[in-house]
């Protein structure tokens, strides 16, 4: 029921994609990125100390130390709940709606659910980002006014942007509990 | 046994004086109960109860009364029996989670056969009569436009299973008669639950009933009658028929629930004829400070709304709108703030009741930012007449006046050398910094003139900080405004001058290259000059052009002086907007109860068996601060920047004048 094959993001990370099947109906993704490590929180540490220590030999200027010391407290803390994200799941339940949760480095889960009579598709897209061309899964939603329009994309697993492959796995899943949605549902 | 079939939950808690003991009840204490009802320790709530007895003890004689009676209140349920989803689609039952532990009976809830999925609002206890169950139901739809309905059985089993209990839940599906035909059972273990939803009406193959598939969702019932869902879905009016399920899947849930509150009421003390289970039935919620400001409320917003006409009344009296007042009225900050409060006071002091949930939050925000407001100034008061800090205060202004006066001219003497080593025009130079000292000597001693009386008009004006922090705030800003009077008259001097040689050049350079304004035409049209108009021209071009660097330097300066004063103005006004707009009493729902606003709901998939219903756990997901503040935030009283930055700078450099505040012939285009 769980397996956990390993994927790269598009710069090469390694992420693992966790798929857990509760019923036919319902089934969740899991992807997690790699934690924080502690080689490059040393890393950014150690420079921002060192900086401030070669500016209080400059201007002797005690202020400077403890300046660098609150600076790097808050902005690891501030990067631990506002940027740093841990884990992305994406839990789709038939004729209920799609799920999507981030979780932060500090706990922070920030959801957001989808209602299924709002959702028109699921697809795979692709996107310019920086250099490169890169594919990810997004959401289509209905438009209320126009019942063929799109109205939104809403783009899933932003922050781990994986690779073709994982997201052909998830986009497969996500058709089959979609396709049994549309043949059961009451058509409009 | 007494009558050989083991009833379990029907005796238990059946007489009010029982109450405390949910658990198990001795066989004894049931037979004798049952046997001897007048006997019971309260003789009269037990013999309320005796005919309700009736049911579950004799159900083969009165099977007939029974189903006569079912038939002739089963046209309630028609309606909703007509529309039922297509089947194969996943049913989904949303159960309350304050009911899990409650003991066997029937689901009532509403059914919404366009999401095919079953609102469970409460479980009716045994013992009862179908007839007043339905009555129930009757009265409460009448209330709340609910079409509510016996959904189907409950069984909680706490000791062994019971197979007659089982059959007896079945019997009920046949009194009440509804499709599918719900029937939820907990096991002794509190996760291990089951769900069968079966269908009479339409079976796809004749002769078994269909079975759906079932997916239970838990929710908390007391978070989601309280919650408000946003953006707030444009619900039909209460008193419209009850096709409410035209709101999404999920709001239709939340609107059920919210509408329902007639049926929460009653709680388990009450001697009702229907015994019900649900998020109050321990005791209804209530608070006496609650009750008591409600009924208080009534007569003070009477009260108070009279006073405030009548002070509406009295500021729209003819005196105050002749010209020179109205002029200054409009001003001065004070009375833009002054206005602004007495429109908050008469929104939040209204009669009218609070049509929908916006409106209300609306007031609530209003009243809680005015009692900070309040709060605050009252603080400044007590701070400034303690201690004769007002004196100290007045001392302190004069010198400081007097400094800034000295320090003025200290620059105008700089001015009318050689600033910044610049070589400027020496007569014109001379002249304007004399004008300009001129007027400095009439500032200091129009403030020399004041000083007596400021330690009294301070006094005063500190008095209007128990009007509130912001009205204090624009006094300050008004009192910065006087008293930089000076700086003021010299940046329009400089800036007209400015402007003037500005207008000069243009018009000159346009004759220099031969052309003209048109004004009919609002255009530049070529144009053929005599000689000694070029000449002429010419020249006065060349003394412009020559005379501009005196000038500009001038104008620079006291620009500059100027944008400082409308920054330390413009800095007042933001955090006396900021005050009047922040949605304060809705940042505390967030804070405090953030299932009250909520962006949508969440769900947690629990702990799961092969075999068994999958359960979900329905949570509010609590609206993001940036959004409640968005959403929810007061108009301010419209002290905003009227230019954006490149209009600011394009006006500076055409030395239009600029002002802080916003013109009220703007408001209206």
């Amino acid at each position: 029921m769980e397996d956990e094959p390993s994927f790269s993001d598009i710069c090469g990370g390694r992420l693992a994609l966790q798929r857990r099947d509760y019923s036919p109906s319902c089934r969740e993704f899991c992807l997690s990125c790699p934690r924080l490590s502690l080689r490059s929180l040393t890393a950014v540490t150690c420079t921002v100390w060192l900086a401030a220590y070669g500016l209080f030999t400059l201007c002797e200027n005690s202020m400077i130390l403890s300046a660098a010391i609150f600076i790097t407290l808050l902005g690891l803390l501030g990067y631990l709940h506002f940027v740093k994200i841990d884990q992305e799941t994406l839990l789709i339940i038939d004729s209920l709606g799609i799920q999507m949760t981030s979780s932060y480095a500090s706990g922070k889960e920030c959801t957001t659910f989808i209602e299924m009579g709002k959702v028109k598709d699921v697809v795979i897209n692709e996107a310019v980002y920086m250099q490169k061309v890169i594919y990810y899964l997004c959401i289509l939603l209905k438009d209320p006014v126009e019942p063929n329009g799109i109205s939104q994309v809403v783009p899933v697993f932003q922050s781990a942007k994986p690779r073709l492959d994982c997201l052909i796995e998830v986009y497969r899943s996500c058709q089959e509990i979609l396709a049994h949605q549309k043949t059961t549902s009451p058509s409009p | 046994m007494g009558g050989g079939v083991g009833w379990p939950g029907v005796g238990v808690g059946q007489c009010p004086c029982e109450m405390g003991s949910w658990g198990p009840v001795s066989l004894h204490d049931q037979t004798q109960s049952r046997a001897a009802p007048t006997h019971g320790p309260c003789g009269r709530a037990c013999m309320k109860s005796g005919p309700s007895v009736v049911l579950p003890a004799a159900l083969g004689p009165s099977a007939v009364v029974v189903v006569v009676v079912a038939a002739a209140v089963a046209a309630l349920d028609r309606a909703s029996l007509l529309s039922s989803s297509v089947p194969g689609m996943v049913l989904k039952a949303f159960f309350p989670t304050c009911c899990a532990s409650a003991d066997s009976g029937l689901l009532v809830g509403r059914w919404v056969p366009e999401q095919s999925s079953a609102v469970v609002l409460a479980v009716v206890h045994f013992p009862f009569i179908p007839i007043q169950v339905k009555e129930l139901l009757a009265q409460v739809h009448q209330a709340s436009r609910v079409g509510l309905a016996v959904l189907g059985t409950w069984c909680h089993r706490r000791q062994e299973a019971e197979e007659s209990l089982g059959h007896f839940l079945e019997g009920l599906g046949a009194i009440f008669s509804h499709e599918p035909w719900l029937q939820l059972c907990r096991e002794r273990g509190s996760k291990l639950w089951s769900c069968k939803a079966t269908r009479r009406q339409v079976p796809p193959h004749p002769g078994a009933p269909y079975e759906d598939q079932v997916m239970l969702v838990f929710y908390d019932q007391r978070k989601v009658l309280l919650s408000q869902l946003h953006p707030p879905a444009d619900l039909p009016d209460r008193q419209a028929a009850d096709a409410t399920a035209s709101a999404g899947g999920l709001a239709a849930v939340f609107d059920t629930v919210a509408r329902s509150e007639a049926l929460f009421r009653s709680d388990r003390f009450d001697e009702g004829p229907v015994r019900l289970s649900h998020w109050q039935s321990e005791g209804v919620e209530a608070s006496i400070l609650a009750e008591l400001a409600k009924r208080a409320s009534g007569p003070v917003c009477v009260l108070l709304a009279c006073l405030l006409s009548l002070i509406s009344a009295a500021s729209a009296c003819r005196v105050f709108t002749l010209w020179p007042l109205s002029f200054v009225w409009s001003k001065l900050s004070v009375c833009e703030q002054l206005r602004h409060r007495l429109e908050q006071l008469t929104l939040v002091f209204s009669t009218q009741k609070a049509e929908n949930p916006t409106q209300l939050m609306r007031k609530a925000n209003v009243l809680v930012s005015v009692l900070l407001d309040v709060a605050l100034g009252l603080a400044l008061l007590s701070w400034l007449h303690g201690k004769d800090r007002i004196g100290q205060l007045a001392e302190a202004l004069v010198p400081v006046a007097d400094h800034v006066a000295e320090e003025l001219q200290h620059l105008l003497q700089w001015l009318m050398g050689a600033p910044a080593g610049l070589k400027m025009n020496r007569a014109l130079d001379q002249v304007l910094g004399r004008f300009f000292l001129y007027h400095l000597h009439l500032w200091i001693s129009y403030i020399h003139l004041m000083s007596p009386f400021i330690e009294r008009i301070l006094w005063h004006v500190g008095l209007s900080a128990c009007l509130g922090l912001t009205v204090a705030l624009s006094v300050l800003s008004d009192i910065i405004a006087l008293l930089t009077f000076h700086i003021y008259c010299f940046y329009v001097y400089g800036a007209r001058l400015y402007c003037l040689k500005i207008c000069g050049l243009s018009s000159l350079w346009r004759l220099f290259r031969g052309k003209k304004w048109n004004v009919l035409r609002q255009r530049v049209d070529s144009c053929s000059y005599d000689l000694d108009q070029l000449f002429i021209g010419t020249l006065l071009f060349t003394i412009l052009v020559f005379l501009l660097p005196t000038t500009a330097l001038y104008y620079l300066v006291f620009t500059l002086l100027r944008l400082l004063v409308v920054a330390v103005q413009g800095l007042t006004h933001l955090l006396v907007d900021l005050i009047n707009s922040l949605p304060l009493y809705s940042l505390g729902l967030r804070l405090c109860r953030p299932y009250r606003l909520a962006a949508g709901v969440k769900f947690r998939v629990l702990e799961h068996e092969a075999g068994r219903p999958l359960r979900l756990l329905m949570q509010i997901n609590p609206l993001p601060y940036g959004r409640v503040v968005h959403t929810y935030r007061l108009p301010g009283c419209g002290c905003h920047p009227t230019h954006s930055w490149g209009s600011l700078c394009r006006k500076l450099f055409f030395g239009e004048l600029i002002y802080p505040w916003r013109q009220r012939g703007d408001k209206q285009d």
